[in-house]
């Protein structure tokens, strides 16, 4: 059973308090690669998944930082790197000024109170042999945050009732409530330590538009209300753009496109956010027939074998000879708007 | 008493709606409540006596024959009939429904052993002499408590075994999963012979025996169990919340990976005790002299013109292995998910009482 250390001040991991606007988690040159293994008994590595391949970001304190890609482009592989859930293969994630890859697993027991995770399959993500106020709960024992029972369930009772579930819950099991309503406790379970960083691992994207609506306003309210901030990844541009203050691109393993999300959403200069964004829909058929769709050729390539230079470049419409040498480095072209390509 | 979740009443009610498996549950139940009270059911001592204004009870304590105005200072033979009238003339005796134990030699037969089923011995006699119906019902229970352990004790290590094996993965997966291969490719059979060349083997020497080879036939469920589990969005929420691993595996994956183990365990019990009659069958089982089931059945093959010795071994064994799986086939029904939400369970409490007002009831689905 785990139980919550102090750590020593003098220890190099002492967390320093941070304030609204300043750096609260910084990514740098992170690095995530699968070995693809080979032979039973003496295995070796005869490629590597880069599913994440050197992103570098910051997330300040009170934001919220959208990160979106198709399927497959290390979005989820990011956010599991910075819950410790995998060992990043190289690179620093510094939390609070402490580097959380180099914190063993005694170590990194409070930062898991500070930093929690809401996933996206509502139905996966909740065991089901446990009553809805255990899965709420057991964080606070595990930590022993409120060890005393009858505190807890008060605790638990108040979690769900600001989360927009009736207290009564608490006694369910996850297979007699509802999607949404799962999601809420998944929401709850996150909120259980008082973290002040919170990962929605596409959170609402299992989700019916209008309970996805009312998932979105809540996390919004809680931001507000326990001062998160939030790392908010999707797929689903629309939900990304409401909720996110500054929104980053990713495609196979790289960021491609960084800026605040209304600019980004704008003025979007990376070819791929462009054909990205004409891809959305608009609701309403007369303005939808007259767009001009921006269809990429041809399909991602494996991140088992990335193209060489720009990984965009044999779908990119502005590629020249010199795309396929050099990796564009991700650079400031507007105040505040970071692109990786050197076309634009 | 245990309080069922919604789930539990749901499989109780699939495991009661089995009407072959929950009748083969009370006859097995019954049988084997009755066989744990052998020794009052048939003995060759009554348990109670009343003497001359004093209360013996002989199953508990051995009397001498000089309590009851006898003569040797051994134990009394209540069988006797000099004993049986001395009690008989101050007082009286209460007997058990056979007044013969698993090893009384009746010696007053009215022809050569085995003899043939009679008002006296239901089931005839073996070879030996020995009542057939005490040496059942003392047999029955020496086969099931075996049986029970040997499932229990394997169960406890293979799903031990199996937990770490599939939570951990990798190099400690691989590393058991070879010695499992190796051990499992043991003669097992050899080994208990050259046991029995080495040491009289008893009861704990063929469960320990057993136990060694018998824990792998769950490593494997339990195995696969946690290492789909591991990937869950759940345990991975629960690692993100701190929680150790031990907790998780039991806490949190046991749980959801029991269903598979739940299922095996009757059939293992079956197993188990074919394990056991065979090998007294074989002669390298419990010492001789022992009750067992597999004697009878040996009993039954050297004496082919005493027919009642292998038709009794053949239907109790039959008899009891039929509701052993009956039951088993119960209990695989109760867990399997498919049945899970068909027909109607008992007791559903409509959803109800949600604040948040339009997040309606999802239909249920998606479920273990």
């Amino acid at each position: 059973m785990s139980s919550v250390q102090p750590l020593p001040a003098s220890e190099p991991s002492s967390f320093k308090k941070v304030q609204k606007g300043e750096t609260l988690i910084e990514i740098r040159n992170l690095k995530m690669y699968f070995p693809v293994l080979e032979g039973i008994v003496f295995q070796k590595a005869i490629a590597h998944v880069k599913a994440v391949d050197d992103v570098s970001f910051e997330i300040k304190k009170g934001e919220t930082l959208g990160l979106v890609g198709e399927s497959g482009c290390g979005k989820t592989t990011t956010g599991r790197c910075i819950l410790q859930l995998e060992h990043p293969t190289a690179g620093d994630i510094i939390f609070e000024g402490v580097n959380l890859n180099e914190l063993d697993q005694k170590g990194l027991i409070p930062v898991r109170q500070k930093i929690q995770v809401i996933f996206q399959d509502p139905y996966s993500s909740l065991n089901p042999r446990m009553k809805i106020g255990e899965i709420i709960g057991e964080p606070m024992k595990v930590h022993g945050i409120q060890p005393d029972p009858g505190k807890r369930r008060q605790r638990v009772a108040e979690l769900l009732s600001i989360c927009g579930l009736n207290p009564a819950f608490a006694e369910r099991y996850p297979h007699e409530m509802s999607g949404g309503q799962r999601q809420r406790v998944g929401i709850a379970r996150a909120l259980s330590l008082n973290p002040e960083f919170i990962i929605c691992d596409e959170a609402v994207s299992a989700l019916d538009v209008s309970i996805q609506a009312q998932v979105i306003n809540l996390l919004e309210d809680l931001r507000e209300e326990f001062d998160l901030t939030y790392l908010f990844i999707a797929h689903d541009l629309s939900v990304v753009h409401h909720l996110s203050n500054r929104v980053a691109v990713m495609y196979l393993g790289k960021m491609v496109e960084l800026a605040e999300s209304d600019e980004l959403f704008d003025n979007p200069m990376h070819p791929y956010t462009e054909a990205l964004l004409s891809a959305v829909p608009v609701p309403d058929p007369t303005t939808e027939k007259q767009r001009r769709h921006q269809v990429l050729q041809g399909e991602v390539p494996s991140p088992m074998n990335p193209p060489s230079g720009c990984v965009f470049h044999p779908r990119c419409p502005l590629a020249v000879d010199s795309c396929r040498q050099v990796v564009p480095p991700l650079e400031e072209k507007r105040p505040g708007h970071w692109v990786a390509c050197t076309q634009v | 008493m245990l309080e069922l979740g919604p789930l539990g009443r749901r499989r109780l009610h699939n495991f009661r709606a089995n009407r072959r498996g929950f009748w083969s549950l009370w006859i097995f139940l019954v049988l084997f409540g009755v066989s744990l009270f052998s020794e009052f059911v048939a003995n060759d001592k009554p348990f109670l006596v009343y003497y001359d204004g004093g209360v013996y009870m002989p199953i508990f304590k051995a009397y001498p024959e000089r309590a009851f105005g006898g003569e040797f200072e051994t134990e009394a033979d209540y069988r006797d009939p000099v004993v049986a009238k001395l009690i008989e003339e101050k007082g009286w005796m209460l007997w058990p429904l056979v007044r013969y134990n698993y090893r009384t030699v009746a010696w007053n037969l009215p022809e050569p052993a085995p003899s043939p089923p009679d008002a006296e011995h239901w089931l005839g006699t073996d070879d030996q002499a020995r009542d057939v119906v005490a040496r059942l019902i003392y047999g029955f229970r020496i086969s099931v408590l075996f049986g029970f352990t040997l499932t229990v004790i394997s169960a406890i290590i293979g799903v031990a075994a199996g937990a770490v094996q599939g939570y951990f993965g990798g190099w400690i997966d691989l590393l058991f999963q070879r010695f499992i291969e190796i051990w499992a490719g043991m003669p097992t059979l050899f080994l208990l012979i050259i046991l029995v060349n080495i040491v009289q083997p008893n009861f704990w020497w063929l469960l320990g025996l057993l136990l060694l080879f018998s824990w792998m036939g769950f490593v494997g469920v339990v195995r696969a169990e946690f290492l789909r589990a591991r990937n869950f969005d759940y345990v991975r929420a629960a690692r993100a919340l701190g929680v150790s691993s031990a907790r998780i595996m039991f806490r949190h994956v046991l749980p959801n990976a029991m269903v598979a183990t739940i299922t095996f365990m009757p059939f293992t019990l079956a197993g188990s005790v074919t394990v056991l009659t065979s090998l007294d069958f074989l002669g390298i089982g419990l010492p001789p002299g022992s009750a067992s089931l597999g004697e009878v059945l040996a009993q039954g093959k050297a004496n082919l013109q005493a027919p009642w010795l292998g038709f009794t071994g053949f239907f109790v064994i039959a008899i009891m292995l039929s509701l052993l799986i009956f039951i088993g086939e119960a209990v695989r029904d109760a867990f399997d998910p498919r049945k899970l939400f068909a027909g109607a369970p008992p007791g559903e409490d409509a959803a109800g009482g949600d604040r948040a007002g339009p997040l309606g009831a999802q239909p249920r689905g998606s479920e273990s």
